[in-house]
């Protein structure tokens, strides 16, 4: 199954440990992912369900393109890595 | 006199409390974390904190009266779009259906734990149980001309100011940067603009005077005679005339008349105080000395306050929340763009600087 692992700077806010879930697509597996974890899914996504634009995801090393509707696929064993941008100050 | 305030900066929400000595500084909650905007809720004294964590989000935290674990409760979300679309303002611009920024937070008396809030990008919520769920007011959010309203404070259009008449729940005012007041008498099913008699300058001739155009920036009533409310404009000071529908201008005699904050006294309602800056393009403390200004006589004259403030070298700028005064009508505080934080307890005749450097300051608010 893909494992979704979650930001680090999340973690203090909101702690999440890697998720193993079912998934063909960034958003299945999100969504399965939040299924879990539901507080995650305001962390990461707007209110319109896009990626928030200080996060950012890469399955299996390479950036997505769909960030408004997530529906880059995904493998059985892919990673899905979602990180947070190191902006701010 | 006030126990306890609560400031809203950049770093984290900042508690005082009153001591026999002074008052003392403890350490900061949600540390290094924006807190826009914080409210305690006399009715059953629950604290609700607005953070706005950038890369994850705004998000709202609440704390029951005697505890001291914070919960996060819902945040306010906007309505869903259909896929596809995109919602544009009157310019043509992407007016985004995501919630930016909690500007403002205040209790609704209708019942128990009913709170009103309001957002950038132009959004009022109402929630019925102490923030757990909210509503987004939609026959404001649908009224055609919020298309143009424009960013004030920031680069989208906000709510900033809620003013609830304690004679009537049912009536509320709110203020909008910019975009002028707006105004309800039956709870929030119906809304008409009310910022009549104010001046825009930097738009076009024709709209110097409509009252949508306005940027008000900060609105208050007078809790005593709520028929008295106080503006804060980017062009000046107003007031309401014999009705919150209408306003003249106050013409100060001060350092200036732009600003960005107004608290009102409780009970007498010629009573008011401002923090003037440099117009508009410095927002700076004129001539580098910070002061308040206070009016006694409904703002035939004012009185500029310096007493304790820095008077040369000062670059702090007060916004729109950033000047608070307690319940007793005497306690003021004052916090700013750099971290600087004075309160008086004479009703602003001297200001006592407190010993600390703060991160920036987006709100001060007295605990009740």
């Amino acid at each position: 199954m893909p494992r979704v692992t979650f930001p680090t700077g999340m973690q203090r806010h909101l702690a999440c440990a890697p998720l193993e879930v079912e998934g063909s697509t960034v958003r299945n597996a999100l969504d399965a992912a939040f299924a879990i974890e539901p507080r995650a899914r305001g962390y990461l996504l707007d209110d319109q369900g896009a990626l928030r634009p200080h996060v950012a995801i890469f399955v299996d090393s390479v950036p997505i393109r769909d960030r408004k509707t997530l529906l880059d696929p995904v493998r059985p064993a892919s990673d899905i890595l979602v990180v947070q941008a190191l902006s701010g100050g | 006199m006030a126990q306890t305030l609560y400031v809203g900066t950049r770093k984290g929400l900042f508690t005082l409390t009153r001591t026999r000595t002074g008052w003392k500084v403890e350490e900061p909650e949600f540390r290094a974390v924006p807190v826009s905007m914080v409210l305690h809720d006399p009715r059953d004294r629950t604290l609700y904190a607005a953070l706005d964590h950038g890369h994850f989000g705004v998000k709202l935290q609440r704390r029951l009266h005697n505890k001291t674990k914070w919960t996060e409760i819902a945040a306010p979300t906007y309505p869903q779009l259909p896929a596809g679309e995109e919602e544009k303002d009157s310019f043509g611009r992407p007016w985004p259906r995501t919630l930016k920024l909690v500007w403002s937070l205040e209790c609704d008396p209708r019942s128990d734990g009913a709170l009103w809030c309001g957002t950038i990008p132009g959004g009022l919520f109402r929630s019925s149980d102490r923030g757990s769920t909210w509503q987004m007011v939609e026959s404001l959010w649908n009224e055609p001309r919020r298309k143009e309203w424009l960013g004030g404070g920031a680069d989208l259009p906000g709510i900033h100011s809620i003013a609830v008449d304690p004679r009537d729940p049912n009536h509320v005012l709110v203020g909008v940067s910019t975009g002028g007041i707006w105004r309800t008498q039956d709870g929030g099913a119906t809304w008409a603009v009310c910022s009549n008699g104010m001046r825009q300058e930097h738009v076009p001739k024709d709209k110097t005077n409509d009252p949508v155009c306005q940027d008000v920036h900060r609105v208050v009533a007078c809790q005593a005679a709520p028929d008295r409310i106080w503006v804060q404009h980017h062009n000046g000071i107003f007031r309401s005339q014999k009705d919150v529908a209408s306003y003249r201008e106050v013409k100060a005699k001060a350092p200036s008349r732009f600003g960005f904050a107004v608290v009102a006294h409780p009970e007498d309602p010629d009573t008011a105080w401002f923090v003037p800056a440099e117009k508009d393009e410095c927002r700076v403390p004129v001539g580098g000395k910070l002061c308040v200004l206070r009016t006694r006589d409904g703002g035939k004259t004012f009185d500029v306050q310096s007493s304790g403030l820095p008077q040369r070298h000062c670059y702090d700028l007060v916004y729109r929340h950033g000047l608070d005064l307690a319940g007793d009508g005497t306690t003021l505080a004052l916090g700013s763009t750099t971290g600087g934080l004075w309160i008086s307890e004479n009703g602003g005749r001297r200001f006592q600087q407190i010993d600390a450097r703060l991160p920036p300051i987006y709100v001060v608010r007295f605990g009740c």
